[in-house]
């Protein structure tokens, strides 16, 4: 005879108010990829830069015949232009089976048949990316202020630049948004993460590349809106006030990336569907 | 004083609803009323039985119609609904990369459980569909019938106050057929869970609800308690003859006698009125048939849905 009965009983517990799925959406993807060594390996790699940098203003704050490296705005542009390959290699490893796998496990039924929108089911998702290539953007960048000021003693270069708070915030918060979009819309038109991987990686590439062939034909870098990567880095030199390597005008890149957003917006509209009608 | 208990609110209410497929209807102008407890969703494939579901889910948007689950309209409160619904879909379902009772306490904080209360959830009601020992396994490697009960138990696990089952037997072995069923009909008959069961197997539906709607070719063709159904309008006969059968089954349709073709050469006929046995053997004496076999029936839900669906 069983101690505890195991039959059905029913829940009079409490229950969390609605709007709140995403966060456990978005707080069981981070914990399954922190689950991955390979990821976590990769995460690891993608914080060296900054350790490099951190070493730098140690000696430019200490020894003075190092001055040379000490650190400007400029060098915050760079830093965040170095993490363009780790933001492209973890855009790649943690988004492209976001969406894709779930359609191809048919779990979107299960989703959907909860009380939780498409809306929020795609925050959650969102979350999950932007997260991670936040940690590897703008969490190093701000640790990077943060220890120029402690390592200096103090406030002279960020009350000089304090522009760089925003300027951070914005360079990464747009990169996060527009690749976190992309990256899902990707994701939802294919069953396969691995294919979802090559389409991510053949159009950051092949965009660059045809701007690159338009740029050479052409001899005008005002073409630069053509190139997803393009239109980041050009962002990226206009909010921290450096000399832009392209000539576009800003409003172009801001209304290129606005396309692109609202593209993939458009994209995952239609195809996270709790079914999927084929007429 | 009347002591009859007065009859229950329906879960469902479903009016003149039409759905389209591009230019196809899959349900054209529906109307139905699901009373509480088991009510079993029958037709063949391509009904528009798992289309009602979804549509009820608001995963599809009707052209035209109207419906409320549980007192509420679907078209204004879908998130509030879904919370008070249990969903188990017909294909294969599950969250991709987790064991099973990783995946039903997510389902669960998904459908708003805290997190201890949704895994201890996810344990008792693993043990109940019977999966207790599997728990700690990967879903994508389980069996199909073990496929079909653990999305019984994602959509019982936030305790829900309807279910849809939509063909919840589907690719299981007679055994696991069999416990599905018995868990169905505890859930419907012992836990006081309201259920729409939605399948294409009658046997399924007669053994687990006590309610049924017959959808025919995007259609309400019958609905009703499945007893009323089957129940005193008419009489049954097996009835078997020698010669021309196929000759005889329209002198049967002619005298307003339904004939559906039962096991080997044994004609399933249903007199719709008092005249029983005699209607047929005066028949019978009539064209000189020579009746072999004639034996009184009961009325099947089989007998229900052929006659409902027009087949022979």
């Amino acid at each position: 005879m069983p101690i505890h009965d195991q039959s059905y009983r029913r829940y009079s517990g409490e229950r969390e108010r609605q709007g709140r799925a995403w966060t456990v959406i978005a707080g069981t993807g981070i914990k399954n990829m922190l689950g991955k060594r390979k990821f976590l390996g990769l995460l690891i790699v993608a914080w060296l830069p900054f350790v490099v940098r951190a070493v730098m203003m140690y000696f430019a704050a200490n020894f003075p015949q190092m001055s040379m490296i000490a650190p400007s705005p400029e060098s915050f542009r760079q830093f965040l232009d170095q993490q363009g390959i780790w933001t492209f290699f973890i855009t790649i490893f943690t988004g492209a089976g976001l969406v894709s796998n779930d359609l191809r496990a048919n779990a979107l039924q299960i989703y959907l048949s909860k009380p939780l929108g498409r809306a929020e089911y795609i925050a959650g998702k969102f979350a999950v990316l932007a997260f991670f290539l936040l940690l590897v953007t703008w969490l190093p960048a701000t640790m990077l202020l943060v220890i120029q000021v402690v390592f200096a003693g103090n406030l002279t270069f960020l009350s000089a630049n304090l522009f760089l708070i925003p300027a951070i915030l914005v360079a990464t918060g747009v990169e996060t948004i527009v690749l976190t979009m992309v990256m899902l819309a990707l994701s939802s038109l294919s069953k396969s993460a691995r294919f979802v991987g090559i389409m991510y990686a053949g159009m950051v590439l092949f965009t660059h590349a045809l701007y690159g062939v338009v740029l050479a034909v052409t001899r005008n870098s005002k073409f630069s809106w053509m190139s997803l990567q393009g239109n980041l880095q050009h962002l990226g030199d206009v909010v921290f006030r450096v000399e832009p390597r392209y000539d576009t005008p800003a409003w172009a890149t801001v209304l290129a990336l606005a396309v692109i957003v609202g593209g993939a917006a458009f994209v995952l509209e239609r195809r996270v569907r709790g079914v999927e009608v084929v007429t | 004083m009347s002591m009859s208990e007065p009859a229950a609110d329906p879960v469902v209410i479903i009016n003149s609803l039409t759905v389209l497929y591009g230019k196809q209807r899959a349900l054209n102008d529906v109307t139905a009323s699901f009373p509480p407890g088991a009510v079993g969703l029958l037709g063949p494939n391509g009904a528009g039985k798992s289309t009602l579901l979804k549509t009820l889910l608001g995963f599809i948007k009707p052209a035209a119609g109207s419906m409320t689950v549980l007192g509420l309209d679907v078209a204004a409160s879908p998130a509030e609904i879904r919370a008070r619904l249990g969903y188990m879909p017909e294909i294969d379902a599950h969250i991709p990369g987790m064991n099973a009772v990783s995946f039903v306490a997510y389902c669960a904080q998904l459908a708003g459980l805290p997190p201890v209360d949704a895994m201890q959830r996810a344990h008792e009601v693993l043990y109940y569909v019977g999966l207790g020992e599997a728990r700690y396994r990967n879903v994508e490697t389980y069996s199909t019938g073990m496929k079909q009960r653990i999305k019984l138990a994602q959509a019982l696990v936030h305790d829900p106050d309807l279910l849809f089952l939509d063909e919840p037997t589907n690719g299981m072995d007679p055994k696991g057929r069999e416990e599905m069923l018995e868990l169905i009909r505890d859930l419907a008959r012992n836990k006081g869970m309201n259920l729409i069961l939605s399948s294409h197997l009658l046997p399924d539906v007669e053994y687990t609800c006590d309610h049924v709607i017959v959808l025919h070719q995007a259609s309400v063709a019958a609905q009703g308690p499945i007893d009323e159904l089957k129940g005193p309008r008419g009489s049954v006969f097996e009835f078997r003859i020698k010669g021309d059968r196929a000759a005889f089954s329209r002198l049967l349709h002619d005298e307003g006698l339904t004939v559906h073709a039962g096991e080997e050469d044994v004609m399933r006929v249903f007199v719709p009125d008092q005249r029983g046995a005699h209607a047929l053997f005066a028949l019978a004496a009539r064209h000189g048939v020579q009746v072999r076999h004639l034996r009184p029936s009961l009325p099947t839900l089989e007998d229900v849905f052929a006659q409902a669906v027009g087949e022979e």
